[in-house]
């Protein structure tokens, strides 16, 4: 077995440190290292989406990243969407449309939205639906998913101008 | 995954004789999305991984009098994020915006793309058809290799051991020039390529009749092909849709598709025949200026 490492990451805004080995991904470095089990393993092959997180303000599939690519990255996972307890824009919109079911995918299309939102605050749903092709969802047929982002664009278009 | 050592050299020497002393034990790493599975499902199992994303000219994308150097490790979103290259060089922006979802274009390198050396890899036609030459390091000499000589079988390419991929090259682009990438896939998104068609179409100054065009066709073949001949015949014809129709005919007689769960060989034929004439049409739409109705990954 080789050594394990010792790699430090801003994560959510913290520095974090932990000890890994080269071959764990990202993804499991933060579900059992670090305890951050938002991020959801769907195929580990980076086809579903599930484990999407920003890595250095890009959407990445955190199954396809090793840990030890992310020293001294900036990493933000689900767990820094809401703030202060409260959901964002994007997340109350999920609740809301009633864009989940069992809610495995939730956490990756959430994280993928509040990127494609960040790029572009009012895209068409063709643009949503480009944007979100690397997030598959089993349970809710996408139109409730496409209509969440939607509003959420929304409602954050309208904050902004409201200042 | 099996248990490995990991190296992130910031300098192409260290690389290569990190890659050379490791007795074809170590595996490059770019960004991942490729190898990673691969080492999961211990397909590969390196003693070593050389991350190549902090050698500085693997990272480099800029325009100069020799045309366009696209280091190996630069990602899908930057190629397609530089204007410069979506307006001159678009084949290589459509193939990189069609690449895996968002989530995969933030990582999947160029040079991943090519050393993978699949047969349905979507930016290598593209290459080909823009006459990209890679530029190859290693303990020896740097040389040059075209393109559509680098993959030699599923999976093998020219690279020698201790030799690494450093960039990709691209010639200006002359003028009255246009280029396009579209491939056919069952689904929308996320799929790989039933057959994919780069072409790149130089026009002469009254932009009816064609100086110059390469064609080049990915998945239907143990590699991704340069249409030679189809491209040396359409040199001096009418820009017309007989004379895309007749280079998709002969494009299609020198494939050799294979059946498979995505499409038999006879619709690989057919599809070969049909996107060829369309993308010739589109990179002689671009060459005039005008906008073609096509939006990347969308159709
Ligand atoms: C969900 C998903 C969807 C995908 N969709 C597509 C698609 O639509 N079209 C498509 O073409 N591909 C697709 N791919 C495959 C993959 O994303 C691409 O082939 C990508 O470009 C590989 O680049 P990488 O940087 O991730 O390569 P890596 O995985 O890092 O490397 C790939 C191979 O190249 C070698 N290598 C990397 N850099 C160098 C170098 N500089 N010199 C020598 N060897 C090197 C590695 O050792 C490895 O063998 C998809 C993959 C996934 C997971
Ligand atoms: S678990 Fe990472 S993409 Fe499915
Ligand atoms: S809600 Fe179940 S997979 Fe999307």
């Amino acid at each position: 077995m080789s050594d394990k490492q010792v790699i430090s990451f801003e994560l959510n805004g913290e520095c974090v440190e932990f000890l890994c080995e080269p071959r764990q991904t990202l993804l499991e470095v933060l579900r059992d290292t670090l305890h951050l089990t938002g991020s959801k393993e769907g195929c580990s092959n980076g086809n579903c989406g599930a484990c999407t997180v920003l890595l250095d303000g890009r959407p990445v599939v955190s199954c396809l990243v090793l840990a030890v690519e992310c020293e001294d990255a900036r990493v933000r996972t689900i767990e820094s969407v809401a703030c202060d307890g409260a959901l964002d824009e994007v997340q109350s919109a999920f609740l809301e449309g009633a864009a989940l079911q069992c809610g495995i995918c939730t956490p990756g299309f959430i994280v993928q939205a509040e990127a494609l939102l960040d790029a572009n605050p009012n895209p068409s749903e063709d643009d949503i639906r480009f944007y979100l092709a690397g997030n598959l969802c089993r349970c809710t047929g996408y139109d409730k998913i496409v209509r969440a982002v939607q509003s959420a664009a929304e409602k954050r278009r309208e904050a902004t101008a409201a200042g | 995954m099996h248990a490995f050592e990991y190296s992130a050299p910031h300098s192409l020497s260290d690389a290569v004789s990190l890659l050379s002393q490791a007795n074809g034990n170590a595996k490059l790493l770019a960004g991942g999305t490729d190898l990673i599975d691969q080492m999961r499902t211990g397909r590969f199992r390196p003693a070593l991984v050389i991350d190549v994303k902090k050698l500085a000219e693997l990272n480099l994308l800029e325009f100069d009098s020799d045309g366009l150097h696209v280091g190996a490790a630069v990602t899908c979103y930057r190629i397609y994020d530089e204007p410069d290259i979506a307006n001159d060089y678009t084949a290589l922006a459509d193939a990189c915006h069609i690449i895996g979802g968002v989530q995969i274009q933030s990582r999947a390198s160029m040079g991943g793309n090519l050393c993978n050396s699949g047969p349905a890899a979507d930016s290598t036609p593209a290459m080909i058809a823009l006459g990209g030459h890679c530029v190859i390091v290693g303990p020896g000499e740097t040389r040059q290799v075209p393109v559509e000589d680098f993959c030699t079988a599923p999976g093998k390419n020219v690279l020698e051991r201790g030799e690494l991929l450093a960039e990709i090259l691209f010639p200006p682009r002359p003028a009255n020039s246009g280029s396009h990438y579209r491939r056919l896939i069952p689904r929308n998104e996320m799929d790989i390529a039933v057959v994919g068609v780069g072409a790149s179409v130089e026009l002469d100054e009254d932009k009816q009749t064609i100086k110059s065009a390469r064609v080049a066709l990915g998945a239907v073949a143990p590699t991704p092909l340069f249409a030679k001949d189809v491209s040396e015949s359409l040199a001096g014809k009418s820009a017309t849709d007989e004379t895309f129709a007749a280079a998709g005919e002969a494009a299609r007689q020198i494939v050799s598709p294979i059946d498979d769960m995505r499409g038999t060989a006879d619709y690989r034929k057919h599809i070969t025949g049909v996107l060829v004439k369309r993308v010739l049409a589109a990179a002689t739409a671009r060459a005039r200026g005008e906008t073609i109705n096509y939006k990347a990954g969308r159709d």
